[in-house]
């Protein structure tokens, strides 16, 4: 457990984001790199003071960039187990690091290239590449059945939601063009234009009740994230964003998540996190009334739905009247994704939800909420580890 | 590959890759029979099973032959295919249904022989066989 405020974000960084394919021929280590000394610049802090690595999905090559940058001496490197899932909790597991002695400046980092045979809509389909898994025997209950992406999974999921609460695709569409809406203003959003409701709806369908734009982006880049002690943070270019708490795992039932589906009823129409949201609430010694804005991970827009409701911004099966009534924009009771999120700003797979945080927690956000002091973050609906993270002026 | 039912996957992507705790499920799909294996410590249905209970942890199981009827619990028609192996087989009906004689595991399957769009949670639903090739048998449900 992390104590709280004993570590703060000090940095944060990216490069431009891209459309799928369209940062090569730079390589994803590259990307890393541009987005890791951009991160340095904005703390204050220079390669030498580098000494960890906490990252989320595996991880990355820890001994590339520190042969390629210089950096003199690597005191932690691990990673989170699972998926996207993880994206908040890299930040925990680098404030964990920090609190144990382990290190004293640790980066957290997604580098994406969805180069062609490498796109993560297809991740449970492909023969080879880092999404490549060999077959085992429980995928056999899912793949002869032409579950492949992600977002069929999810697709599963919302159905069953509209059908036990009445939530319906007007829900979704909020979520979209609010989303949308908010990544107008921001010049390396890679959707430039408007969402109309309209549009919405004469979208194609992907997997029913799900239409492109309930579906992420596509996009390639990096964004670095920068953590070390609360007392060092002090003394470093921006004031502080410390970490309140942070909780990667969850429910043991909820297990794989998106695997065979087999959840119990009263976690299925959920994203798996209502358990985290507890123990991080716990470790905050505060609420969902406290939150200030949340920046949810949003792979698939009824997964914004579905946190609202595991997070405690309103009961179960609340989440679609919820959003209708405005509450997600920008001056309703919780801003959501004020960034445009991976729906239309870019798919870095959740750390731009972390720079989203730190700018709104330091008063510098394009859409600054008024008066900020906490934020929410959490890592994608997936299978444990769930994780989740609240930053604190 | 489209097989003989509508709204089902491809061929190309029925395989199976069994281990000691699977093979029993699919030696009775051969023959068309829809089994489960069910806990013999606990009683506890374990769909699919892994090798131990969640329950009691115990390592035994017995295998149940059940009714092959179900209800939809949930479903996605999928209209884009995401890979080329489902071009010719979209719209393809993923479905998610509750096996009640074996304690309402949730099993993911096909939902075929309908018009994808008239598909239901709830729906009444009966196993039928799509036999891929000399070795495996894919179960899928059919609206009954």
């Amino acid at each position: 457990m992390v104590e709280a405020r004993r570590a703060a974000v000090v940095g944060v960084g990216s490069t431009e984001y891209y459309r799928r394919g369209g940062s090569l021929p730079q390589t994803a280590n590259e990307l890393a790199a541009v987005a890791i000394l951009a991160a340095l610049d904005d703390a204050g802090l220079a390669v030498e003071d580098i000494d960890g690595f906490a990252y989320y999905s595996g991880g990355f090559d820890t001994g590339w960039f520190a042969q390629a940058l210089g950096i003199p001496m690597i005191k932690f490197t691990a990673s989170l187990t699972g998926g996207g899932s993880g994206s908040a909790g890299s930040v925990g597991l680098a404030a964990t690091a920090i609190a144990a002695g382990q290190a004293d400046v640790v980066v957290s980092l997604m580098t994406l290239q969805q180069a062609p045979g490498n796109r993560l809509g297809a991740a449970m389909a492909v023969q080879s590449g880092p999404y490549y898994r060999p077959p085992t025997p429980e995928r056999d209950f899912i793949a002869p059945y032409g579950a492949f992406a992600p977002g069929h999974f999810f697709s599963l999921i919302a159905q069953r939601h509209m059908y036990e609460y009445g939530t319906t695709r007007e829900h979704f569409a909020e979520v979209a063009i609010t989303q949308r809406t908010n990544a107008l203003t921001r010049p390396k959003a890679l959707h430039k234009g408007p969402l109309t409701r309209e549009e919405y709806f004469a979208a194609r369908m992907i997997s029913d009740p799900l239409c492109l734009y309930d579906y992420t982006m596509e996009s390639d880049g990096a964004v670095a994230v920068i953590t070390t002690s609360a007392d060092r943070a002090r003394d470093l270019r921006h004031p502080p964003v410390h970490v309140m708490a942070a909780a990667s795992g969850g429910d043991g039932r909820w297990g794989r998540g998106i695997g065979w589906m087999g959840m119990p009823d009263e976690l299925f129409a959920t994203a798996g996190a209502g358990a985290i949201a507890k123990l991080l609430y716990e470790r905050a010694g505060i609420g969902p009334e406290d939150v200030d804005v949340a920046l949810l991970y949003d792979h698939f827009t009824p997964m914004v739905l579905l946190q609202l409701e595991d997070y405690g911004f309103c009961g179960r099966g609340e989440s679609g009247p919820f959003v209708a009534e405005g509450n997600i924009r920008i001056g309703g009771t919780i801003p959501v994704n004020t960034h445009g999120g991976n729906l239309s700003e870019a798919y870095i797979i959740g750390m731009t939800h972390v720079v989203e945080a730190v700018e709104q927690i330091r008063g510098t956000a394009i859409n600054q909420v008024a008066g900020a002091e906490i934020a929410l973050v959490t890592g994608g609906p997936s299978g444990i580890p769930v994780s989740g993270l609240l930053l604190q002026r | 590959m489209r097989g003989p039912y509508q709204g089902a996957a491809s061929h190309a992507v029925a395989t199976i890759h069994p281990d000691a705790w699977t093979a029993p499920f699919w030696a009775a799909a051969r023959r068309h029979q829809l089994v489960a294996a069910r806990c013999t410590g606990c009683g506890r249905f374990q769909v699919p099973p892994t090798g131990f209970c969640p329950g009691c942890r115990s390592r035994s199981v017995e295998w149940i032959e059940l009714s092959g009827q179900a209800t939809v619990y949930t479903f996605t028609v999928v209209r884009h295919p995401v890979v080329p192996s489902e071009i010719d087989t979209v719209p393809y009906v993923i479905g998610v249904v509750c096996l009640p004689d074996a304690g309402n595991a949730k099993l993911m399957t096909n939902i075929v022989d309908c018009d994808p769009d008239t598909v239901a949670i709830g729906q009444h639903v009966e196993v039928v066989w799509d036999d891929v090739d000399d070795e495996v048998t894919i179960p899928r449900f059919r609206p009954r």
